[in-house]
């Protein structure tokens, strides 16, 4: 009998490499597995030749992808787990939701490496705030990051929030998490060992988000809505009595493998466990506490519901495990038992249900090789649209405009939602360049920079993904941070349109060119396709978060530091480009044109030298130019250091928008003490370097273009008018 | 000096306290399981941390406030001993009746993290002896029910008594509703007892003891209650202050 293969999920193909793998038919539940083991987003079976570009070797990476989430060496045997994941579509159905399972799905990736979960960060993406259905969709995604986040007790200590049209029908929500881990404490799902038993621990598992993978994996239809039984439902309670559960049990050694429950619950954490510690597993269904009665042995495999975790666990340390678990107040039940024979077995009223070989299941979906073709409009995309000029009058008014952009706005409504605080290791909250906690254990300080610029993806994927690379790096590197690894969250439409598909590989060539040039290896990561729904796709919309380490003693570079009669410098080529830049999208013009191209020696010796410049405190203040160009960078920097500045460009610089506003490449302001003017020079020596002004005063003056007071500033920034 | 840090399900400013009160004040500290039913011998403060306990289900502090170790907490407050409510905290010590109050849903009933300009209005108590009168310190706030609420006469009352002890101001220190963050009634963000004892409060001290984390202003409170428990101690023996 053949079954019903589509339904499922699975092509012909793969139904046949399935067949063929495992010499028989599948029966319907381990068809059902399958359906959803091989959705797109379980098995990256569209990208993972791609994402094999990606440097992940480097000195600090202790665990690169394939994990649970990253690791890097930190010192003094403590670890930092680090890993950003998307819960896009659950968030458009049901925001609230969506969210705060997304936050608490990422902190339980950490917590399944031994990690404490120490930093959140969350980058979203919504259509037009002009729209109220974009702002009651960002009000539920905002109070769901929040309302878990808060709750659980790791700090929201920065983010991003992106505003594009094409995110009005499929928003984004990614959410990374960070934690710190004694090495010799560190767990992974690699080290189950035969005659182990295998504990189910936390909530009970009920019907709600089952196949939530394969919703993942589809393009959003126009009965979005019918898809809610597929949307987790959070309790951060539970979680926060997971995450101090599980640290216990860590703590005292009782655990010899662990692994979260996410996409596909059950099937994915169980099997990926057996998987990867070359073991067999058999699990009695019958023994995994349920929420309802009635569910199938397919339906309990794939449940998605939330805050549960898989132990492993040596039988003499079964009694030992329970006990502290019913101290937490949480559930824990011996499931199953890990065996020699390298089988995957449930069995249910007695029967076997399933039989399958484990390695099958988490790892070999086929890959898909979809066509990549560039799009027709390539070099009409990378031409850069004229505009008309402002008049010597409209500069402020430019200028104002652009601190009032969605995107550029001061975003502290949101953050203030998020508790920065808690841990009270936050030297550097939301708002700057860089975010930056301290890690007492490890005598460390750990900076985190969050970038998207899915503009410049989609005119020019190549630099755009580089540029997206280099841009986090950079203001790593201007605080004076070393870089360790990063983590990206690669989100994008459908791989099936062959211009679709070539903006994927683009954008991944040109982030893996920056990864290497920059020694900043991948380390974890995630990828959401099919991010498009009837009204239309989304921008190509890689998210990096790039993560630096300084010692305990150094003194992090941060911007609004200067003081008045500091000397103001440019560091970088004076021209950037008005490519994809915002001057040119909030001024309406066609989605168009170029970075700079991408230059890795470039870049490296940039941040080498900015490295040099913090670490030897010669400057006060430092900000990295990136969304508005110089100007914008200037308004923020004296927002951030509550004074003005007398600014004169050079006079052989042709004053154009190009000069205020161009984006991308390696550029940085600087505040600078008089006296340290001479060493900071000697740094730059052979790089575009200017001085440009001096700090003080309460208006931003930049020559016969700009003048503003920093009242007019901050009311534009801050919206207060 | 001893102290105790309450550890509810839930909390999660637990450890915050716990390192605070071991590293800045150098007490000896030592965290207490919610349904633990005695306080250690000779403690001299106890402190409620911030946090969701019981998933801050019914309301914030509601099922806390029935935990076994609150009827010790009780008695050590009726012995006259020192208990710190913080945020949470707070919430369950009025909702235990250790103080007066309850603390509703913010004014726009959103979750606010943010530092915030507080009016010390009380400095003869064991928690602010070490401040000036009118002294205008800055605390973090977290929470997303702060908004301190009496019926009008208990107010008058609690004012009276002169039960106020911290209220949310500006940099002058002046009381105006556009510098306070939850709309608590009369400003308000931390009071005592009639006694002076219990302590309830929303923002958070223990943010603000490391010139790096949220700067020190928080210190004194510990300098405070170490230098009442000094006196106290050399005047009356152990515990028995009031």
């Amino acid at each position: 009998m053949v079954m019903d293969f589509k339904k499922a999920g699975l092509s012909a193909k793969e139904y046949e490499a399935l067949v063929q793998e495992l010499g028989r038919e599948p029966n319907e539940t381990e068809l059902q597995l399958f359906g959803v083991m091989w959705s797109e987003h379980c098995s990256y079976k569209s990208t993972r030749p791609l994402l094999k570009l990606f440097p992940t070797e480097g000195p600090a990476v202790l665990q690169g992808p394939g994990e649970n989430a990253g690791v890097v060496d930190l010192g003094q045997g403590i670890g930092l787990a680090f890993k950003v994941e998307s819960h896009n579509h659950p968030s458009a159905v049901e925001p609230y939701q969506g969210a705060a399972t997304g936050v608490g799905g990422i902190i339980r990736d950490i917590l399944a490496m031994g990690a404490r979960p120490v930093a959140s960060m969350d980058g979203l993406f919504f259509g037009s705030p002009e729209s109220s259905r974009v702002r009651r969709l960002r009000d539920g995604v905002v109070r769901g990051v929040g309302g878990y986040g808060n709750a659980v007790g790791v700090p929201t200590v920065g983010g991003k929030t992106v505003y594009d049209p094409s995110y009005a029908e499929n928003p984004l929500v990614n959410a990374f998490c960070a934690g710190v881990v004694s090495l010799n404490k560190m767990v992974s799902s690699q080290t189950a060992r035969p005659g182990q038993k295998v504990l189910l621990l936390g909530s009970r598992t009920g019907r709600d988000g089952i196949a939530g993978a394969a919703f993942a994996s589809a393009e959003l239809s126009e009965d979005a809505q019918s898809h809610r039984p597929q949307i987790q439902i959070g309790d951060p309670f539970a979680e926060k009595l997971l995450i101090e559960c599980c640290l216990e049990l860590l703590e005292e050694g009782l655990v010899a493998a662990m692994q979260d429950m996410g996409a596909a619950g059950v099937v994915s954490s169980s099997s990926e466990v057996a998987a990867k510690s070359g073991v067999g597993m058999v699990i009695d269904m019958d023994r995994i506490p349920l929420r309802e009665a009635g569910m199938t042995p397919g339906e309990i495999a794939l449940s998605e519901s939330q805050e549960r975790m898989l132990l492993v666990v040596d039988p003499d340390m079964v009694n030992e495990v329970e006990r502290r678990a019913r101290r937490w107040g949480l559930e824990c039940a011996p499931i199953g038992v890990i065996t020699e024979e390298r089988r995957y077995i449930y069995t249910s009223q007695g029967s076997v249900v399933v039989d399958l070989p484990p390695e099958l299941i988490g790892g070999n979906a086929p890959i898909i090789p979809w066509e990549s073709r560039p799009p027709h409009d390539e070099e009409e995309r990378k031409k850069i649209p004229p505009t008309v000029r402002p008049g010597p009058e409209g500069w402020n008014d430019e200028l104002l405009a652009l601190l009032q952009d969605p995107n550029l706005r001061c975003q502290e409504t949101i953050f203030q939602q998020y508790d920065s605080m808690v841990q009270t290791n936050t030297l550097a909250g939301p708002g700057g360049d860089v975010s930056l906690i301290r890690v007492p254990q490890a005598k460390a300080q750990v900076a985190f920079s969050m970038e998207a610029d899915p503009w410049k993806c989609f005119t020019d994927p190549f630099n755009g993904g580089a540029e997206t690379v280099a841009r986090s790096v950079r203001a790593l590197s201007v605080c004076g941070a070393t870089p360790l690894g990063l983590t990206n969250c690669l989100n994008f439409p459908s791989p099936e349109k062959p211009d679709q598909f070539w903006e994927l590989q683009e954008v991944i060539r040109g982030m893996a060119e920056a990864c290497q040039a920059l020694a900043c290896p991948v380390v974890s990561g995630n990828v959401s396709l099919y991010n498009e729904s009837p009204a239309g796709r989304i921008l190509p919309t890689p998210v990096v978060v790039a993560v630096g380490s300084l010692s305990d003693g150094d003194t992090p570079l941060l911007g609004g530091q200067g003081r008045a009669g500091d000397r103001v410098f440019l560091v970088g080529s004076p021209r950037a480009s008005l490519g994809a830049s915002r001057y040119l999208l909030r001024r309406g013009a066609p989605l168009r044109g170029t970075p700079p191209p991408f230059s890795g020696a470039w870049e490296a010796d940039f941040s080498r030298r900015a490295r040099a410049v913090a670490r030897g405190r010669h400057a006060r203040s430092g900000r990295i130019i990136s969304g508005g160009g110089l100007a914008v960078a200037l308004a923020k920097e004296l927002l951030a250091s509550g004074m003005g500045a007398l600014i004169s460009l050079p006079s052989d610089w042709k004053m154009d928008e190009e000069i205020l506003f161009g984006e991308g490449g390696p550029r940085a302001i600087y505040a600078v003490a008089s006296e340290g003017v001479a060493a900071f020079r000697q740094l730059w020596e052979g790089w575009p370097l200017d001085e440009i002004g001096v700090l003080g005063g309460s208006r931003l003056r930049v020559d016969n273009v700009l003048n503003l007071s920093c009242d007019d500033l901050a009311a534009a920034w801050k919206g207060e008018n | 000096m001893r102290s105790a840090v309450i550890v509810f399900p839930g909390s999660n400013c637990d450890r915050d306290a716990l390192r605070t009160l071991a590293e800045v004040p150098g007490m000896e500290v030592e965290p207490l399981w919610h349904d633990d039913t005695t306080l250690p011998p000779e403690t001299d403060l106890v402190v409620l941390p911030g946090g969701f306990s019981y998933g801050d289900y019914l309301r914030p502090g509601a099922l806390a406030a029935r935990a076994p170790i609150i009827a010790e907490v009780r008695r050590h407050a009726d012995r006259g001993g020192l208990v710190l409510g913080i945020c949470n905290g707070f919430q369950v010590l009025t909702e235990s009746r250790l103080l007066p109050g309850a603390l509703l849903p913010n004014r726009d009933t959103r979750f606010i993290c943010r530092p915030c300009l507080l009016r010390v209005d009380r400095t003869d108590t064991p928690f602010t002896n070490a401040y000036q009168k009118g002294q205008v310190v800055q605390f973090p706030i977290a929470h997303a029910d702060g908004r301190f609420y009496l019926p009008e006469e208990d107010l008058a009352q609690l004012e009276q008594r002169g039960q106020v002890v911290f209220r949310y101001c500006d940099v002058t220190g002046r009381v105006d509703p556009s510098v306070n963050p939850n709309g608590a009634a009369h400003h308000i963000a931390g009071i005592v007892n009639d006694r002076g004892n219990v302590l309830g409060l929303m923002p958070h001290p223990e943010r603000a003891s490391d010139p790096r984390i949220g700067g020190e202003d928080g210190k004194m409170i510990w300098d405070s209650i170490r230098a009442w428990c000094q006196n106290e101690g050399k005047r009356s023996g152990h515990g028995h202050g009031f």
